[in-house]
């Protein structure tokens, strides 16, 4: 086992380049610092030494590659592509184009985001799989037409509808919950109830369908037809034999988007203005704040891959036919 | 004889059962009515489609969700099965009968321990508990023949070998103490050894036990030791019913049509020209020396290579123009991979291949590439290998457009008229798609296929395995024609002695990657000098053996 | 001189190959199966029905006429020199009528009070009437239901007779001669046949009686309200069709290419050739998807900030940038289409047939031409079938995040944008988000229902 993890990190190493070398090209090749300070400065009248003054400020002023003017080791040390992009290895991020502290931002952020995720996904998979349990259970019965015709009805709905509408009919008309905002400790909680309420909801069409689908094809297999050869009760077999079976694919699929849930929801976190990763990003975004995009770029890809590692990991504890190689 | 009984266990009165297919019903059983007694072995006999299998199930009520029960009446102990509810029926699956499916490494749920799945039924039908339960768990799992209960109770279905699977299914079929077990073709998917120790596993419970033997299969072989009693249907309606007396002269031609059809060990004896009288003169056509292949297996945090598996370890052999040379193995034993490996599907790792003298192992390109057309081949499954969505007469010419790209398109599709007569099809079939056509119908477009390109050996990897008896026998005809006509050699790979027997000059016996005898047929199959051929053709049923015993007109 | 933009074109050709493509897969019998039984749905070839109406729309938004063909008398929305399309010549009534702000649908008069200066002088602080809405009314607190309920009734009868004409012509297609078109009518009214006829001609008279009745309303009033800055939603809306249609079809010609030949290729070859492409399609993967598009986004703006003079005109611009949100759309989501596609072909290659082909000596191209391929159709198809609907609803976050569209282009998104705060006045605003609400879902719902029986019928477990 501990040989497979060591070769999949490895492993991970030339993708974590890769993805840096991608960012780097799209945040600064394509895209030259020239061109950044103009944009921040204003496109017209901008004097080169203001464009050179805001470029020193953030460490552009260096060459991308290669540093003619420097000594030895440092032709290549004392480079963008050294300081900034390969400093996110070291989880160096650096200072925002604003000025800020970005991985203090990020700590400080990201428990937010978790506020909100870790709810959302629980609640999300405990009604997502009881409902569809319940769709197969009632196979071939009117109740599971409707409910299908339902899910793909929910499916067709925007995510916006869904938080516009929830944001207007429970916080404004019916006043249960604030309509957005967020507080610290266990008030927290009171702002988390919607968000995590409308995120259920709106992810109730497709993932009520996806559990659906997983568990109709299971329910095909010959150990099914065995389990009532054996004169056990159609809900025995749904409940136990197929959901056993069913819950590999589905806790792999769980496993592989449980790193991500530290960079949050992007636009739920924005509508409901809490103050995590996810609101953090769009921010950046909109105030074309390079370095904390590219931070959270990087953030996000690492993420993914130690996602990645988790669900083969899972695999081999959850499924007994699977052995490591 | 028959078993002594005044009211039978299980009777089934006019039964009819049809599938949805779109808009129709199709009928799979049309009024079928039979009786079985208290302790005694029913054998249902029939091809692939006859319905068979959905009698047994409809008699379970486990029909798949476009089944539907037409008409009938099933009694079981005095009680109608159809007016039970199917609550009720709970404790009759299981309970009153047991049933075996075809193959247990589907049929048992993976990711639960032997031991669990056992668990299940004693708790549901035997109410048993803790201890107790495991006891018995126990009891049953010696009473099937597995050497190390308690470690198999907490291991996993793929963990054990198919026949030890197979031997599980029948202990969970038995924990229910059922006065029936249906054993749905229980050896189909086994070796020929382990088919014999299951047969002789059912025969010992039933004795032990007491209790009836409903067996479902298409290999009357099977059958003949165990039946008090046989039926055998065809197109959802039994055409006869009979007691053992049914093997010296059945009545109904299709059965008789179906017993003849039986390849038979005794059949190398009947053949007009021994092989004694056979030569082969000249160069032998194939030459295979110390043939390996070989697959890494690989550890550690660089996947080195610490071992390796021996598929094919070191083979040597020859085919003679002309030639049938038979590869009997079970599987796993490496005779597939030979065969592809021959032809360059699968990577050879060491040895030479000469064909007609020249090496084709390591040659240059240009000289592979004018072998490739020499050798050609012939899979095992009909449905899957030909493309569905190329019509037939594409699918013919697909070889000769590779091989002689210059050749008229008039000329060519004369070619492809003239192949599809030589294996009896109607020259209407080039148009046509390959779902159109049955499966032996199939088997022969793919034979044509291979000689469009007018090889001279062709490997025929299990071609009748997937088929019925009686097709079996027309395709290992038309394969004997083409050879006379044409001159070809085969090297026909199988699993079955008795097919070898009416087909082979010489047969090459394998086990684990290595050729453990080659002879002449009617020497290996008589006087086998090798202990693993002797187990093998103790294996077979006796039936197969019969010394070419064919019966009637 | 007719303008064409570069989207325009893309569209109209891309439409063309569909076409061609589907006569390709009628002539194939094994194809032809599955559409049948798609044909047989009726959900299926009712969200047919409607999926068709929008892409007339926006064909029709997609042909560009001279300015000069617009009548006299339009200052309009559009600025001087835009091109306009085959739709807004034919919108020109309610493209033209812009207010001032807010009003509320069907409304004689703005949303909120304002002073306004009554006939005799004074100053009121009242609801002024609206320029354009009900201007015809002379006493509208009387006039205004009957002149509603009238002109809906002119436009109910407009539908009707639009409707029968609409169903002659299809009969005449269908049936070929005289006797035919009895039958035709019969069956069609008993719903018989296998087509499911009585769905479809009660969808297409749903359809236009409703185009009738809007089309007579918006004459004289604004049917969904007006936004903030005055233009007519339903003109909006009908507007973002086009939008939300090109993202749907355009991205597919962007992922297609790549999606096939790097799966093919990786299932194919495997080796190395697998390794690298994996690696690219892993390393594309890991990045978050919205902030991939961000970054693309942002460098797209800069490359038009840098190259201002070929971007002259706000048509030309908001053009490119649709089509750039397309191509990055496209680029960024290959990857699941890829690795479906890879391991299909490596199930594919160990195929009893292919193996055969490889023993006949047939050679590499030709397998993957004639076996390979084929066999991945269905998949290339359940999949543009499905992603059609994410992307659209895609467009409305993007716009959210202020990298979807040109703020200029008509879109779903930026009406969702722009009426969201709106939500929290008094009294609310609630028309344009409605508006948007109503026509994404009767474009998705049926795309999500027609992908369903796609799927369902080329099902290769389904259909044998």
């Amino acid at each position: 086992m501990t040989d497979y993890i060591i070769r999949r990190l490895l492993y991970a190493l030339p993708l974590l380049l890769g993805i840096n070398v991608l960012t780097f090209v799209l945040f600064f090749v394509v895209n030259t610092p020239k061109d950044m300070a103009r944009m921040h400065l204003g496109q017209k009248h901008v004097t080169p030494e203001a464009m050179e003054k805001w470029k020193h400020e953030r460490g552009y002023d260096q060459p991308l590659f290669w540093n003619d003017e420097a000594e030895g080791a440092t032709k290549v040390t004392q480079t963008i592509f050294v300081q900034k992009s390969l400093g996110l290895f070291l989880f160096r991020f650096g200072r925002s184009d604003a000025g800020r502290d970005i991985g203090a931002d990020i700590g400080q952020r990201m428990w937010p985001s978790l506020a909100i995720a870790i709810p959302s996904l629980i609640v999300g998979l405990a009604v997502h799989i009881g409902f569809a349990l319940l769709l197969v259970f009632f196979r071939l019965t009117y109740l599971e037409f409707w409910g299908v015709a339902l899910c793909v009805a929910l499916m067709s709905i925007s995510t916006l509808f869904y938080i516009i509408g929830g944001q207007f009919l429970i916080g404004k008309l019916l006043q249960l919950t604030p309509i957005s905002g967020y507080d610290t400790g266990w008030n927290a909680v009171r702002f988390i109830i919607l968000p995590v309420a409308i995120g259920m909801v709106s992810g109730l069409g497709s993932g009520v369908r996806w559990y659906r689908t997983l568990f109709l094809e299971e329910v095909e297999k010959d150990y099914v037809r065995t389990a009532r050869a054996k004169g056990l009760s159609e809900a025995r077999v749904l409940f136990f034999h197929v959901l056993k079976n069913a819950m590999i694919p589905i806790l792999t699929g769980v496993v592989v988007v449980l790193p991500l849930l530290f960079t949050g929801s992007l636009i739920t976190e924005s509508f409901f203005a809490i103050p995590g990763l996810g609101s953090y990003t769009i921010d950046a975004i909109n105030q074309q704040d390079f370095a904390i995009v590219r931070s959270m770029v990087f953030l996000g890809s690492v993420l993914y891959i130690l996602g990645l590692l988790l669900t083969d990991i899972s695999y081999t504890l959850v499924d007994p036919r699977v052995k490591l190689s | 004889m028959t078993s002594d009984v005044v009211t039978p266990l299980l009777s089934v009165a006019d039964l009819r059962v049809a599938f949805r297919q779109g808009p129709e019903w199709v009928p799979a059983v049309a009024g079928v009515s039979f009786e079985i007694g208290k302790g005694e072995c029913f054998a249902l006999v029939g091809e692939s489609g006859s319905g068979k299998s959905v009698t047994a199930l409809s008699v379970l009520r486990l029909l798949p969700q476009n089944g539907r029960i037409q008409a009938g009446r099933v009694v079981l102990d005095g009680a109608d099965v159809f007016a039970v509810s199917e609550r009720d029926m709970g404790s009759i699956r299981g309970g009153k009968i047991g049933i075996v499916f075809q193959d247990p490494m589907t049929s048992l749920n993976p990711v639960l321990t032997i031991g669990q799945q056992i668990a299940e039924t004693l708790m549901l039908h035997r109410h048993l508990k803790g201890a107790a339960l495991r006891r018995r768990s126990m009891e049953l799992l010696e009473q099937v023949g597995l050497p190390h209960p308690d470690r198999h109770l907490s291991e996993y279905p793929h963990q054990l070998s198919g026949g030890m699977r197979q031997r599980v299914m029948i202990a969970l079929a038995l924990a229910g103490e059922p006065a029936l077990l249906i054993a749905d073709e229980p050896t189909t998917a086994l070796d020929v050894t382990l088919q014999a120790q299951v047969l002789d596993l059912l025969r010992r419970l039933r004795k032990e036990t007491g209790m009836a033997l409903w067996l479902i299969t298409h290999d009357f072989g099977t059958v003949a030791e165990v039946a008090d009693r046989i039926a055998v249907m065809r197109a959802g309606v039994l055409v006869e019913t009979s007691g053992p007396e049914f093997f010296d002269g059945p009545q109904h031609v299709y059965s008789r049509e179906l017993l003849n059809a039986m390849p038979r060990l005794g059949a190398c004896l009947q053949r007009e020209s021994p092989e004694e009288e056979r030569s082969f003169p000249g160069q032998p056509l194939l030459e295979v020396e110390d043939f390996k292949v070989y697959y890494p297996v690989r550890q550690g945090v660089f996947q080195r290579t610490v071992d390796h598996v021996r598929a094919v370890d070191g083979v040597t052999f020859r085919v003679e123009r002309g030639e049938t040379l038979a590869l009997v193995g079970e599987s796993g034993c490496g005779k597939t991979t030979l065969g592809k490996a021959l032809l360059n599907l699968i990577p050879a790792t060491a040895g030479e291949v000469r064909l007609d003298g020249v090496s084709i192992s390591n040659a240059t390109l240009g000289v592979r590439h004018k072998a490739q057309a020499e050798l050609q081949i012939v899979f095992q499954d009909p449905y899957s290998s030909m493309n569905p969505r190329m019509i037939v007469g594409d699918i013919l010419e697909e070889g000769l457009r590779a091989q002689r790209p210059r050749m008229a398109p008039a000329e060519r599709r004369e070619r492809i008229e003239t192949l599809l007569l030589a294996v009896g099809l109607p020259v209407s079939a080039r148009s046509r798609y390959p779902h159109e056509f049955s499966g032996g119908q199939r088997q022969r477009l793919c034979i044509a296929r291979a000689l469009a390109v007018e090889p001279r050996l062709i490997v025929c990897d299990e071609p009748t395995s997937a088929l019925d008896v009686s097709v079996q026998a027309q395709v290992i005809r038309l394969l004997k024609e083409l050879q006379d006509r044409h001159g070809l050699s085969y090297l026909f790979i199988t699993h079955d002695l008795a097919v070898v027997s009416e087909l082979a000059d010489r047969v090459a016996v394998m086990h684990s990657g290595k050729m453990v005898e080659m002879g002449p047929t009617r020497q290996v199959l008589f006087n086998p000098k090798n202990a693993y051929t002797r187990r093998l053709l103790d294996a077979l049923p006796s039936l197969h053996k019969g010394h070419g015993r064919r019966v009637g007109p | 001189m007719p303008v064409l933009l570069p989207t325009d074109v893309l569209f109209l050709l891309l439409l063309l190959g569909l076409s061609a493509l589907l006569v390709y897969t009628v002539r194939q019998e094994h194809l032809r199966r599955p559409w049948r039984s798609v044909m047989r749905s009726r959900s299926a070839m009712i969200s047919l029905v409607i999926l068709l109406a929008y892409l007339l729309i926006a064909i029709l938004d997609s042909i560009r006429v001279p300015a000069s063909v617009n009548g006299p008398g339009s200052s309009g929305a559009a600025p001087i020199g835009e091109p306009v399309t085959l739709l807004d010549v034919g919108l020109t009534a309610i493209r033209d009528a812009q207010e001032k702000t807010y009003s509320a649908p069907l409304a004689v008069v703005a949303h909120a009070r304002e002073m306004t200066r009554q006939a005799d002088g004074r100053e009121v602080w009242a609801y002024p009437r609206l320029q354009y809405g009900g201007r015809h009314l002379a006493d509208p607190d009387r006039e205004h239901a009957d002149d509603l309920l009238r002109r809906a009734l002119l436009g109910l009868a407009a539908g009707l007779a639009g409707w029968g004409v609409l169903m002659v012509f299809i009969a005449l297609a269908v049936a070929r001669s005289p006797n035919g078109f009895v039958d035709f009518l019969r069956s069609a009214c008993h719903s018989d046949s296998e087509f499911p006829w009585r769905a479809v001609l009660l969808t297409l008279l749903l359809i236009c009686v409703m185009a009738g009745v809007l089309a007579a309303l918006s004459q004289e009033y604004h049917v969904l309200g007006t936004g903030k800055v005055g233009e007519d939603v339903l003109y909006q809306s009908l507007k973002s069709i086009r939008t939300g249609v090109l993202i749907g079809t355009l991205t597919t010609v962007a992922t297609l290419p790549l999606a096939l030949v790097l799966g093919i290729l990786a299932g194919y070859y495997r080796g190395w050739v697998d390794d690298v492409i994996q690696y690219l399609y892993t390393t594309l993967n890991s990045v978050p998807g919205v902030l991939l598009i961000a970054a693309a986004m942002l460098v797209m703006q800069s490359y038009m900030a840098k190259h201002e003079a070929e971007f002259a005109s706000l048509a030309t611009r908001a053009d490119f940038r649709l089509l750039a949100l397309c191509l990055i759309l496209g680029m960024t989501s290959w990857t699941g289409l890829c690795r479906l596609l890879r391991a299909e072909t490596l199930k594919l290659r160990e195929l009893e047939y292919v193996q055969a082909a490889r023993v006949l000596g047939v050679s590499q191209g030709m397998i993957l031409f004639r076996h390979i391929l084929p066999n991945l159709f269905h998949l290339v198809l359940i999949s543009v079938a499905l992603d059609f609907s994410s992307l659209v609803l895609a467009e409305a976050v993007l716009s959210y995040v202020n990298i979807g569209v040109d703020p200029s282009t008509e879109s779903w998104g930026n009406m969702i944008n722009g009426a969201r705060l709106e939500m929290a006045r008094e009294p609310v605003v609630w028309w344009s988000l409605a508006s948007a609400f109503v026509f994404m879902f009767a474009l998705v719902l049926p795309a999500n229902l027609f992908a369903d029986a796609v799927r369902d019928a080329f099902d290769p477990r389904r259909s044998g």
